[in-house]
C-alpha cells in the first residue's frame, strides 16, 4: 500500500468504517510509515479538539432573550 | 477512537413525541426543543455567517420557521436534521444580504487543493492544547476553522462536531454522499495542517 492509497482511506479508518481485511492492510502500512502514522494521529487529535472545545459560546443571557422572543411569537401565532 | 452514538432503528427518537405535542399547540414542548438545540443551531449559523448578530438572528428565525412549518415536517427524517437544513438556508440568506445580494451557496470557494496532501509531518506534542490558556486556545481554533472555505467548514461541523452521519449531512446540505466524503477529508486535513503550526513538537532551541 502506498501513502496515497492510505490517505484515500484515512477517513474510513478514523470513522471505523473499514473491513477487517482493509484494516490489516492499513495497519501494515502504518507500521512502516512514520509520516502516515503522524497524519493519522494528528488528524484524530484535530477532530477530538474541535469536538471537545466549544468555539462559539452562546451566553445564557442571549439564550434567554432568544427563547423568550421565539415563544412569545409562537404563542401569538408566528 | 471516535464513535458516533446511534439510536436503534426501532427505538423512537424522543423528539418525535415533542414534535407531535408542539404540533397541537403545546408551546412548552416546543420550548424543550429550543432548549435542546439552540446552542448547536447557533454554532452552525456562526460558522456559516461568521457574524455573531446574524447567527443570533438565525437561531430565532430558524426556530420560528420550524414552528410555523411543523405540519410539513415528515417524521421520516430527524427533527434535528430538518431544523439544521432550515438554519443552513437562513444562514446562507444572511450571508447573501451582507455581501449585498451576491449569490452565496454551499459550493463557494471549494476549488482549492490546499491541504489535500499533508505537508507538515512533524508530530505534535502530547496534549498540545494544554500549552495554551482556554481563551487563547479558543482563538486558535476559531481562527483556524475560519480559514476554511465555508463549504468545507460546514461539512466538518455537521459530521465531526455535531456527529451527523455522512448520509444525514448530505441530505441536510443537498450534497451527494461522495461530495460530503471528499469535503470531509479535505476539511480534516486542512485543519490538521493549520493546527500543526501551533501544536507541533518544538525542536530543541525553538521557541
Amino acid at each position: 500500500m502506498t501513502c496515497t492509497e492510505f490517505l484515500a482511506l484515512l477517513d474510513e479508518l478514523i470513522d471505523d468504517d473499514v473491513s477487517a481485511e482493509t484494516r490489516s492492510l492499513l495497519q501494515v502500512h502504518l507500521k512502516g510509515c512514520e509520516h502516515c502514522e503522524v497524519t493519522l494521529n494528528t488528524t484524530r487529535k484535530t477532530i477530538e479538539i474541535y469536538r471537545s472545545h466549544e468555539v462559539y459560546e452562546l451566553p445564557d443571557s442571549v439564550r434567554d432573550r432568544i427563547r423568550i422572543a421565539i415563544l412569545a411569537r409562537c404563542k401569538h401565532g408566528c | 477512537m471516535a464513535t458516533i452514538q446511534q439510536i436503534g432503528e426501532n427505538e423512537q427518537h424522543p423528539d418525535v413525541a415533542l414534535v407531535a405535542s408542539a404540533r397541537t399547540g403545546d408551546v412548552q414542548a416546543f420550548e424543550t426543543l429550543v432548549n435542546k438545540y439552540d446552542r448547536q443551531i447557533f454554532r452552525i449559523a456562526q460558522h456559516i455567517t461568521q457574524n455573531k448578530e446574524d447567527a443570533q438572528d438565525v437561531v430565532q428565525d430558524a426556530f420560528l420557521k420550524a414552528y410555523e412549518k411543523l405540519d410539513q415536517f415528515q417524521g421520516n427524517s430527524k427533527f434535528y436534521t430538518w431544523l439544521v437544513r432550515i438554519a443552513v438556508n437562513e444562514s446562507l440568506m444572511r450571508l447573501r444580504k451582507r455581501r449585498t445580494g451576491k449569490m452565496v451557496s454551499i459550493d463557494d470557494d471549494i476549488e482549492t487543493e490546499e491541504g489535500s496532501v499533508p505537508r507538515d509531518l512533524a508530530d505534535w506534542s502530547p496534549n498540545p492544547e494544554q500549552n495554551y490558556g482556554q481563551a487563547e486556545l479558543a482563538e486558535i481554533l476559531r481562527k483556524t476553522i475560519q480559514g476554511l472555505p465555508h463549504g468545507f467548514r460546514i461539512v466538518f461541523v455537521l459530521r465531526d462536531v455535531d456527529g451527523l452521519s455522512t448520509e444525514e449531512t448530505a441530505e441536510t446540505l443537498g450534497l451527494s454522499v461522495p461530495a460530503v466524503k471528499s469535503r470531509l477529508l479535505r476539511a480534516r486535513l486542512q485543519l490538521r495542517e493549520r493546527l500543526s503550526r501551533y501544536f507541533r513538537k518544538k525542536k530543541a532551541g525553538e521557541k
